[in-house]
């Protein structure tokens, strides 16, 4: 009988601690977005966020996207030509690329970067205590060291994407001229006339959501961090599962909002 | 005249978890005196300055401080690393813009030269630093300000005698010039002795004695006679039996 006790002592303790941290990161949440949104804004800090976010992460999006639409191309030509189909190859390509491939794919390389990144440097700022020192020094550390972080991701994430999306779309053009023999202007053309607004903008949208989330779960698991050297390395660790799980279950709710549009 | 108080704490306590860390602490700091702390390892007098920064908050108790431009030295110096030397000192000034960044740095490296730093050091970044080197960073960023209450949590830990002599001659300078209130943790005592204008004792989470430095050698308190001779033997029992 006591066994039983212990287990559900433990369950219950699981879960207080679960409504904790979920409350917290809320009450975290809203204190980043008022402290992004309120001055002052450090116009430094956010385009060192923003050559960090966006520019340093071009080569692996762009590695990342490249073959994703390569691969895509195939898959759907081995698919459709089973029914005469192959030219929605463009389609395809197009649509997976533009609303779901190229945001998805780069929040998941920029969450692997970045978020580990700005839990590690924020980490170690809270256990070497400069977080502290900021407070004494007149700055509010949540202004200063977030406010830059979240705004350059939710500016940049999207950029990232767009350019994505380019690459992309080369990548399939590539496939599909070189190894399936389509013509490569007809390619071109169908490319063009598929092309909806809507596909690019829903994509960037969503990379604006994804960046919110990477940038937000790196500073509150970094601002939150203790222990030393050990903490931040959980710190690193939780920034980056968190962040890619909330990616993908955020990438399905919008993926419905957007659904019919 | 009566002496105006600038710092005050009233019974303040604080614990983390079921570690009683300060038990009711009162202690008044006036207006332009340089009082030290001193007590021993892990008796709450970080724990203290930090709670008399806001950094952390009481569970009881009342703190008050006249003024808002504080200085404050921390243990392990808190440098920024993402930023050099002369940003760190000047770090405040930058951020409130207060004066543009030329002026800023003439201003740290005259700082920087208060602690016996040469300007060859202003464009180093804190990591490529000594420990002794980071500390009188820290201290120059603590003072840069100009600030009325200025708190130093161990100066001269990790100087070598002679610089930590140069410290303690700038401190004394930073309170009798600028008139600013000094409150200074430290286990030196040469150093405590030549900065105090008056020396409290922390030990068990309460200020257990507080005099002059005159007094400090006439006092009969056990406690204190043994912390100042740093003697193994006496009233206090550091825990080192492997039990
Ligand atoms: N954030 C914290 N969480 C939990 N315990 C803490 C925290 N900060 C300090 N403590 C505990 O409070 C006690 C006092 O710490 P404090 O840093 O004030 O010591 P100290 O008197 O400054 O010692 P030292 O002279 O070695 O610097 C220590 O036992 C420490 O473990
Ligand atoms: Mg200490």
């Amino acid at each position: 009988m006591k066994l039983d006790l212990g287990f559900i002592d433990a369950l219950g303790r699981m879960t207080l601690r679960f409504f904790k941290s979920a409350g917290e990161l809320v009450i975290f949440t809203g204190q980043a977005i008022y402290h992004s949104l309120t001055p002052p804004f450090y116009p430094k800090e956010i385009g060192r966020m923003m050559v960090e976010i966006g520019f340093y992460s071009l080569p692996v999006v762009a590695l990342t996207t490249l073959f994703s639409g390569m691969v895509i191309a195939l898959q759907t030509y081995a698919g459709f030509s089973q029914f005469s189909a192959e030219g929605s190859v463009s389609l395809v390509v197009l649509v997976a690329v533009t609303r779901e491939l190229a945001p998805v794919m780069a929040a998941l390389m920029v969450a692997g970067r970045i978020g580990a990144a700005m839990a590690a440097e924020i980490g170690t700022m809270r256990v070497t205590e400069q977080i502290d020192a900021l407070s004494t020094l007149n700055t509010n550390p949540m202004k200063y060291l977030i406010g830059p972080r979240v705004i350059a991701g939710v500016l940049m994430m999207p950029v990232l994407v767009l350019i994505g999306d380019i690459i992309g779309i080369c990548g399939g053009y590539l496939v599909g001229v070189t190894k399936l023999e389509f013509n490569a202007t007809t390619y071109l053309i169908s490319t063009w006339n598929y092309l909806k607004p809507m596909d690019i903008i829903s994509g960037m949208t969503k990379a604006a959501v994804f960046g919110f989330i990477i940038t937000l779960l790196g500073c509150y698991n970094g601002f939150n961090s203790k222990g030393g050297a050990q903490g931040v390395g959980q710190a690193t660790t939780n920034a980056v599962v968190s962040s890619s799980i909330l990616v993908l279950i955020f990438n399905y709710i919008l993926t419905e909002m957007f659904f019919k549009m | 005249m009566k002496k105006e108080i600038q710092i005050s704490m009233k019974d303040v306590h604080k614990s983390f978890g079921s570690h009683h860390v300060l038990n009711g602490v009162d202690l008044d700091v006036y207006k332009g005196e340089s009082v030290v702390i001193i007590g021993g390892s892990g008796t709450g007098k970080s724990v203290s300055l930090k709670c008399l920064l806001g950094l952390l908050t009481p569970d009881s108790g009342t703190i008050k401080m006249n003024t808002k431009n504080i200085g404050m030295l921390f243990q392990g110096a808190a440098l920024f690393d993402s930023l050099t030397v002369w940003e760190n000192v000047a770090f405040a000034l930058l951020q409130n813009r207060l004066i543009n960044r030329t002026e800023a740095k003439k201003l740290a490296i005259e700082k920087l030269a208060q602690v016996g730093l040469g300007k060859e050091v202003a464009d180093v970044y804190p990591a490529d630093l000594s420990g002794g080197m980071k500390k009188r960073v820290g201290l120059a960023r603590a003072i840069a300000t100009n600030p009325d209450v200025i708190f130093f949590d161990e100066p001269t830990t990790g100087l070598d005698p002679i610089m930590s002599d140069v410290i303690n001659n700038l401190i004394v300078d930073t309170v009798k010039k600028l008139g600013a209130t000094a409150l200074t943790i430290t286990h030196d005592m040469a150093s405590a002795r030549k900065i105090a204008d008056r020396i409290a004792m922390l030990y068990q989470g309460k200020i257990i004695w507080i005099g002059s430095v005159a007094e400090l050698d006439k006092t009969d308190n056990a406690f204190v006679r043994q912390f100042v001779a740093g003697s193994a033997n006496g009233p206090i029992k550091m825990e080192v039996k492997a039990n």
